[in-house]
């Protein structure tokens, strides 16, 4: 059984609808990240997870429990989670006692108590802050005071809302440093919010996608980012080439899409006429300076009409027929000597190709 | 002019060599305001807890209300309290007319309002999300309240502070249900005002000397808090 399951779930504040319909269940000792835009409804999806707030509709399960009870009971489930702010707050008190508070208020005294914040104050790495004013600490510390009072409960469910956002690069890192440590020592049950999509990829064992309010995909990292269920899903896990396109042969899931007067091959169930997108990641393009005889079903004569390095790689746009991004290493361009008008073949697999239907 | 001179210097004697009615009145004065605004915070403040952290019809109304009553004038509160406890009132057996808790009841229903609505604005100041804070790391609501108020601590005991200034220089209610009785229930504004009726200015001067004295401490106590 899941530890989390959402049914239905849908929340609105005055007249706007923030969540429609979410469906999801998240497994115990899972890692489940929720990516998208700001203002997507990640942050009022964990509140309700996290039962500060009561949905408009829908349920919540908890272990098996229905969360739409008594506030004593809501108050024991929401102590089996703990939930790091988007915008972390810290109590007017010294370091020691932003962490002790919760433990104090779950009854837990004395030298148990001194001794587990002290140990925990330790494993993040805020020993020298110990009886310092948790206000007065810089932005990524405040967010090591947040973590730290959370795991020091021990939650079953540990909630982060953009855990690394408003950090400069380096508080970060460090953040995310600390949060991978968490997962590999703690089994805690984690969802956390980003924007970070690759922040996402490298933390979770499962990504969802909420877009305007709805979760358009949930699944392993590999699926959402090379087989995106829709358009928008699509663009915004930064699939550059999508390329609008119409089914024009259909046989035995091989289908040709046409698109600007040339057609690309890829693998799909789709019916003749269905109105589609071809994705094709950057990486699975080949390029040549003549036409190569390959097992590739496609390959197009284009120009390129933008050539900009990123660091070992070079992107390039093309034109050919439709507009198309390939990355290559800045080695290879050089020595193929690419530059902007020059005509080459661009060349993909038709399992390469990922078929979206166009709404 | 020569005399208020000559006043003001026979004051500064008698607080100087410490004048025992000077001393005796002035005494009373604060015994009775601090304790009035500390039994009326002791029950405003989880009262005004109780208001913000609910949500209920009319709660504007009803905190605009309270407002509206932090200038109550306070010979109405002096014969509202007097006609409870006057004799033939309804809790006249209690005989508490012209003795000095009849003024601290007076005293604690004029702060009432200035510690509720102060206090409420003062949890209104705390970020919200250091409420949602302690909700998600597993506070009551008891215990929320609590982090709320401690966030709150320096305007909440600005409130406070407000409340003791206003207590020790009100005159009506201490003239009406405490009488002015000589050593009983005399305190300094209805000293200031027999004395100065009588044409005794100097005890008035020494009297009025002392009340400024504590407003400008209790100013500069005030002052220093709001800038924590």
């Amino acid at each position: 059984m899941a530890l989390i399951e959402v049914i239905n779930l849908n929340q609105r504040y005055g007249e706007q609808d923030i969540l429609s319909n979410i469906n999801l269940s998240i497994e115990r000792g899972e890692v489940f990240a929720l990516i998208g835009p700001t203002g997507a409804g990640k942050t009022t999806l964990l509140r309700l997870i996290d039962l500060i707030d009561e949905p408009a509709s829908g349920k919540i399960y908890f272990d098996g429990m229905d969360t739409a009870t008594s506030a004593a009971v809501r108050l024991d489930m929401r102590r089996r989670m703990a939930f790091v702010l988007q915008k972390p707050v810290v109590f007017n008190l010294s370091v020691y006692d932003n962490i002790a508070c919760a433990l104090r208020w779950r009854g837990m005294r004395g030298s148990r108590l001194r001794e587990k914040v002290n140990h925990i104050i330790d494993g993040v790495g805020l020993s020298d802050y110990h009886d310092r004013n948790a206000r007065n600490l810089s932005g990524g510390e405040v967010q090591r005071v947040a973590i730290a009072r959370a795991i020091a409960l021990e939650p079953e469910v540990l909630l982060l809302d953009e855990p690394t956002a408003n950090l400069d690069p380096l508080s970060a890192a460090r953040i995310e440093e600390l949060i991978s440590s968490i997962i590999k020592s703690y089994a805690a049950t984690i969802i956390m919010a980003t924007h970070d999509l690759s922040q996402g990829q490298r933390l979770a064992d499962r990504i969802g996608v909420l877009m305007n309010g709805e979760l358009l995909q949930a699944g392993s990292s590999k699926d959402v980012f090379t087989s995106p269920r829709n358009k928008e899903v699509a663009e915004f896990v930064g699939v550059e080439n999508i390329i609008d396109g119409v089914i024009g042969s259909s046989e035995d899931n091989v289908v040709t899409i046409e698109s600007g007067g040339r057609s690309i091959e890829a693998i799909s169930d789709y019916a003749s006429g269905e109105k589609v997108c071809a994705c094709i990641r950057p990486e699975d393009i080949t390029l040549a300076l003549s036409r190569i005889s390959s097992s590739a079903r496609n390959s197009f004569e284009g120009e390129i009409s933008w050539l900009v390095s990123m660091g070992p790689l070079a992107r390039v746009e093309l034109q050919c027929g439709f507009p198309l991004v390939a990355m290559v290493t800045k080695r290879s361009a050089e020595e193929m000597g690419l530059s902007k008008g020059k005509k080459v073949f661009a060349t993909f697999k038709a399992t390469g190709v990922h078929v979206i239907k166009r709404n | 002019m020569v005399e208020l001179w000559h006043g003001l210097i026979k004051a500064i004697e008698l607080i100087v060599t410490l004048d025992p009615e000077v001393i005796q009145i002035a005494g009373l004065s604060l015994r009775i305001a601090i304790t009035s605004s500390l039994l009326a915070s002791v029950v405003c403040l989880p009262v005004a807890s109780l208001i913000y952290f609910n949500r209920f019809r009319g709660k504007r109304f009803f905190i605009s209300l309270i407002q509206t009553f932090y200038s109550v004038p306070t010979v109405a509160i002096g014969l509202f309290v007097f006609v409870f406890i006057s004799r033939a009132g309804p809790l006249g057996w209690l005989g508490l007319l012209f003795s000095p808790t009849a003024i601290v009841i007076g005293q604690m229903l004029l702060v009432t309002p200035i510690l509720l609505g102060l206090t409420i604005s003062a949890l209104s100041g705390v970020d919200r999300a250091l409420i949602d804070t302690a909700r998600s790391l597993g506070a009551s609501r008891f215990q929320t309240a609590l982090v709320t108020l401690r966030e709150a601590r320096f305007a909440v005991m600005a409130a406070a502070i407000m409340a003791f200034g206003r207590a020790i220089s009100e005159v009506g209610i201490s003239l009406m249900v405490g009488g002015n009785i000589r050593g009983f229930t005399r305190v300094i504004t209805t000293a200031i005002s027999l004395e100065t009726s009588k044409g005794d200015l100097e005890l008035s001067i020494a009297l009025g000397i002392i009340l400024i004295s504590i407003a400008l401490i209790v100013n500069i106590i005030l002052n220093r808090v709001q800038q924590r």
